[in-house]
């Protein structure tokens, strides 16, 4: 099986832990994660400012992949999202197409409307057996209860995602968490967003709705958070330190990406996932695996 | 005394006009059940925040007003309003008509301009220089461009 790489803009330069987990994870079950130079942007972090603008940078990367004869898979759920919706917008031959490879032609390209796009965990969930994957685990993480998060944009809008998973009631992050042997525990407000967007406009009201979940997940015991987006890293890895300062509150709560977890279920060491960039040491964790 | 109640701007006519501004994100659905701000995570931690009275001021009409007060910005685009809405009035998109709106009319907060214009000008949020590459070179990571020649070609006249 092999997917173009979207890396998108946070993750090669401010989470590659996420990356490097992944493509262990992935290299593990013989996925090729294919790099592509060319892509940029997916367009999002535009889609408030200039919505036109932003489709067609969505709609190059969806040409350079159709072109490779490839679909797309991302890590992040942001730039998921949306290629997805820019991709379900220009599904149909119309007026929005022609407008769209009317620029694309400048640079040879054009978009027929044939790129899938896949988040990567959902490419786990839908794509590998549970009992495939059970085999490459060489650690049973039984003595972990996780977390998870899985933030508003993996499942969301539900309309352009063709029901793979329920946005109310999700579970596909939990079924591949509980291949590991850990425990996946339930807290209060799991729905909620982590505020990332808000970070540069209000970054109180940003922190206090990171604070919120860190503090529902400490409540219930969880040895760490399980995440598959960069943004919801950074509010709730790399932020708690900005919490001890601004709130005066300290959670030491490690937070994972479901990639971390998987890779120390497959075996592999702290240094080859990235286990030692993270912000909040996960020390106590990896200590029960003499790691 | 009807006709002493200012400002009531609904109508067909009208609606068209809004919807010409903000495209159709179907507002005269609204039921006023408030679900809305109901699942709003922002509402909850600062109740100036409130989508349900940006749905109705859209409908009649006070789009100035609502660009003006800056309070768009504070929408995170969950699409928790979206989801929930029982009569499909597509709010989410509706915040996302009205950031764009700000824009143009220069009722937008400095990081957003800031964060679009990086884009526009380098194709990514977070340029990648020489320092990254070598850090992800550290990391076996391969590396990446640079720069970018394809974000020229494709945004030259619709430059800001």
């Amino acid at each position: 099986m092999t997917y173009a790489f979207f890396l998108g803009c946070t993750i090669p330069a401010r989470s590659r832990s996420y990356e490097m987990s992944s493509r262990k994870v992935a290299e593990k079950l013989d996925f090729e994660l294919r790099d592509m130079k060319e892509f940029i942007c997916c367009g999002y972090p535009m889609k408030a400012s200039d919505q036109v603008s932003s489709e067609l940078m969505g709609a190059y990367n969806l040409s350079l992949a159709e072109k490779a004869g490839l679909d797309v898979c991302t890590l992040c759920s942001s730039c998921a999202s949306y290629l997805t919706e820019v991709a379900y917008h220009l599904a149909e031959e119309g007026p929005k197409r022609d407008e769209v490879n009317k620029r694309l032609s400048r640079l040879g390209l054009e978009y027929k409307g044939d790129t899938k796009v896949r988040h990567f965990v959902r490419v786990l969930y839908e794509e590998v057996e549970p009992k495939e994957i059970k085999k490459y685990f060489k650690r049973d993480l039984g003595d972990l209860k996780i977390a998870v998060h899985y933030g508003c944009h993996y499942l969301k809008p539900s309309e352009i995602y063709d029901n793979f998973d329920l946005a109310d009631h999700p579970k596909s992050i939990e079924k591949l968490v509980s291949m590991t042997g850990a425990r996946v525990v339930s807290y209060a407000g799991e729905q909620n967003c982590c505020g990332g967007p808000l970070l540069p406009v209000d970054e109180k009201t940003a922190l206090s709705l990171a604070r919120e979940k860190l503090d529902a997940v400490s409540d219930v015991g969880a040895d760490a958070l399980c995440v598959v987006c960069p943004f919801c890293s950074v509010m709730y890895d790399s932020n708690q330190k900005t919490m001890l300062s601004g709130f005066g509150t300290k959670f030491d709560l490690p937070v994972l990406y479901l990639t971390q977890l998987l890779g120390l279920a497959m075996g592999f060491g702290k240094k080859e996932l990235g286990l030692n960039m993270n912000v909040v040491k996960p020390t106590q964790l990896l200590k029960k695996y003499f790691i | 005394m009807i006709e002493n109640i200012p400002n009531i701007r609904a109508g067909l006519q009208f609606g068209h006009e809004v919807a010409k501004q903000l495209g159709d994100v179907r507002l005269s659905a609204c039921l006023m059940c408030r679900t809305c701000t109901a699942v709003c995570p922002i509402t909850r931690l600062n109740d100036s925040f409130n989508p349900f009275r940006f749905v109705r001021l859209a409908l009649f009409g006070y789009i100035e007003e609502v660009l003006e007060s800056g309070l768009i910005w504070l929408c995170s685009n969950c699409y928790a309003c979206q989801e929930k809405c029982p009569h499909g009035v597509r709010v989410t998109d509706l915040m996302t008509a009205l950031k764009n709106l700000g824009i143009k009319t220069g009722h937008v907060p400095r990081e957003v301009r800031l964060q679009m214009n990086i884009i526009k000008d380098h194709g990514r949020i977070y340029p990648i220089d020489e320092f990254d590459n070598k850090k992800r070179e550290k990391l076996s990571l391969p590396s990446l461009p640079t720069s970018c020649e394809a974000v020229s070609t494709l945004f030259h006249e619709n430059r800001e």
